[in-house]
């Protein structure tokens, strides 16, 4: 599904360069449950955020899904991301003035589907995060927990390949972190490959390979036993 | 541009629109003034256009007065300061051979340039009022209100008859109320005249107001013994002819048929009404003009207030756009989506303005209607002007929304997400 060949990206500090990833190799298979860790300053976010389509990489090549994603235009690459990524961000990222279901809706918006269907899917996603109920509330009036199952069922709700998860666990307490982790594991389980970055050892033990990166390198890669976080909640 | 008509587009908009309420007043406050600004002060210009029009309806204002005075230099044998009275004749000479000239009246009066005014007298009440010698051709220099009767006609001047019309305020000073003077006889320094109507003040008149008398100049030549002589004489250009010129031609050909220096400035007196009228004119025009120019300036500065909000709000609003993008919205859709907000919100202040505009004219109207001399009449915008504003405000809108619009999509969207 991600195939990443010598990466390399470096960013531009006035006349200092800072190297950040030197030479990635990754390759993620469909269905796979990965975490990214490494301490803060290693590159995971820089990697994601590349993976993601947020960020370019200056040397290397990434394919995604058997698309080489290389000098793409702006609009190309919103087309991408739409079409092939799923987001979840450590800050929920929701609208803050629209409802939980506009919000889970916003990316069929720009994938151009009807209001109707975009209605229908996107309390289809809301009821899988088990919050049909709250539809028509505010961000401000949910929850972290909620904000976050939300924000999973919007990046859920444009059928992506692959959903990228960055520090998905790092505003909620351990409780409800592992109640989204559950919620993940749930998705996978059903097939879909999932990308979390994290620096919490309880939530990458909760994934199924654990990539470590130290100073822009990987100097970890193992498949490990899955700790089903079923058992906590 | 289809998405500029897809309800989705809209709701989008209406949206950031709703939820920023503070934000959308302040910003259409700048927008709204200038359209106010723009067609309260069209309408005005206009208005006061209508109102001088108005003013001057039935009044030849292409005209010159015409008099003698005495000469300035001595010639052909003659002494300066030698008093030059126009005749008659002269008035048949000049609309005979001066190009332009559409009609001459000639004038005699007693009681303003020369002499006390005449005393008239009915039974034991009398007064004394001016007295005018004229042709009925005086009618179209400046229109006259007649209450009752009749003005002066063609056969009064034939036949020399003695009748008169008076001026309203006469009729209150020397008859009783409720008395009709029209048939009555009235004494004008000591001879009996019939009164034949009554006429109302008129605001385009120069020297009558409402206590003058009007006698045929027939009449008044024969009874205060003026022979051939006139007090002046109206020239009315047609309305297209250049009064200036007319005024030239007519002084060169009384100099040369009066002996006068062609250099002479004192020989002739004249006030030109055409220059003048040619001013108010000119000053209504440049009002409208300067009207238009600070119109524009206001909207074009309503819109920059626009522009500039929006750019804040763009600031503000980095977070959500950079969701939006990470979503998949594409730049142009970004960026469609806050120019259409710029070009919305400039529309509907521009409306705002329009109305408020109108009503304010509207109420303005109906002030100036109880003020008789204020020239304010229909103060009205053409819907040119009207079209204008719109397509400048749509198209002021789009490029001022381009600014904030390109600044919205050239943060990259991961920058805006990192910020917290």
């Amino acid at each position: 599904m991600i195939q990443i060949d010598e990466l390399h990206k470096s960013y531009r500090m006035g006349s200092n360069s800072l190297h950040v990833l030197k030479g990635i190799n990754l390759d993620i298979k469909e269905g796979e449950f990965v975490s990214i860790m490494g301490s803060s300053g290693s590159g995971k976010s820089t990697l994601l955020n590349i993976i993601g389509m947020l960020d370019e990489a200056e040397k290397g090549s990434y394919v995604l899904d058997g698309v080489p994603i290389k000098n793409l235009s702006e609009k190309k690459a919103a087309v991408y991301r739409n079409k092939f990524l799923g987001f979840i961000f450590q800050s929920f990222n929701l609208i803050n003035y629209k409802n939980a279901m506009e919000n889970v809706a916003l990316p069929l918006y720009y994938q151009g589907l009807s209001r109707k269907l975009r209605k229908e899917k996107a309390l289809y996603y809301l009821e899988k995060v088990g919050l049909a109920d709250w539809a028509h509330h505010l961000p401000s009036e949910l929850s972290g927990g909620q904000k976050q199952r939300v924000a999973i069922a919007r990046a859920l709700a444009s059928e992506p390949k692959v959903l990228l998860a960055d520090e998905p666990t790092g505003a909620l307490d351990t409780q409800t972190s592992y109640e989204v982790m559950e919620f993940l594991q749930g998705i996978n389980d059903e097939g879909k490959t999932i990308l979390v970055v994290t620096h919490e050892h309880d939530i990458a033990d909760m994934t199924k390979r654990i990539v470590k990166l130290k100073d822009g390198k990987i100097v970890e890669d193992k498949f490990v036993e899955q700790v089903r976080a079923s058992q906590y909640v | 541009m289809r998405f500029i008509f897809t309800r989705d587009t809209w709701q989008e908009i209406f949206g950031s629109i709703r939820k920023n309420k503070l934000r959308t007043a302040i910003t259409i406050i700048g927008v709204f003034w200038g359209i106010l600004l723009f067609i309260g002060l069209q309408g005005a210009a206009k208005g006061m256009e209508n109102g001088f029009e108005a003013n001057f309806k039935g009044m030849a204002t292409n005209s010159i007065f015409l008099w003698g005075q005495q000469t300035g230099i001595p010639y052909g044998g003659f002494n300066r300061n030698r008093s030059v009275r126009i005749e008659l004749g002269d008035t048949y000479r000049i609309a005979n051979q001066i190009e332009g000239v559409q009609f001459v009246a000639p004038r005699n009066a007693k009681g303003i340039f020369d002499g006390a005014p005449p005393l008239v007298v009915n039974n034991l009440k009398s007064g004394n009022y001016k007295v005018f010698g004229d042709y009925p051709v005086i009618d179209k220099v400046s229109k006259k209100k007649i209450r009752e009767g009749r003005f002066l006609n063609q056969k009064d001047i034939d036949e020399k008859r003695k009748i008169c019309v008076i001026g309203e305020r006469i009729q209150t000073e020397l008859f009783a109320k409720g008395e009709n003077p029209v048939g009555k006889y009235i004494k004008i320094s000591n001879m009996y005249f019939q009164v034949v109507g009554v006429y109302k003040r008129n605001n385009t008149d120069f020297f009558e107001g409402d206590n003058s008398i009007f006698i045929p100049f027939t009449t008044f030549k024969k009874v205060f013994n003026t022979g051939n002589r006139i007090g002046w004489m109206v020239i009315a250009g047609y309305p297209d002819e250049d009064i200036v010129a007319i005024e030239e031609k007519t002084k060169a050909l009384l100099k040369r048929r009066y002996s006068v220096h062609p250099d002479d400035e004192r020989a002739f007196g004249a006030a030109n009404l055409g220059e003048m009228f040619g001013k108010i004119t000119g000053f209504v025009k440049g009002l409208k003009f300067t009207a238009l120019i600070v119109g524009i300036a206001t909207i074009l500065a309503g819109v920059i207030a626009i522009g500039n909000i929006l750019l804040i709000t763009v600031k503000e609003r980095t977070k959500e756009i950079g969701i939006r993008r990470a979503l998949g919205a594409t730049p142009g859709e970004i960026r469609g989506q806050i120019v259409l907000e710029s070009v919305f919100l400039t529309l509907v202040a521009g409306i705002l303005g329009m109305i408020v505009g109108g009503l304010l004219l509207s109420s303005l109207n109906n002030v100036a209607k109880d003020l008789d001399d204020f020239p304010f009449v229909n103060p009205t915008v053409s819907l040119e002007y009207i079209a204008m504003a719109i397509a400048l405000m749509v198209v002021l809108g789009t490029l001022i929304g381009l600014i904030p619009a390109q600044r919205a999509v050239s943060v990259r969207p991961i920058e805006a997400l990192r910020e917290e």
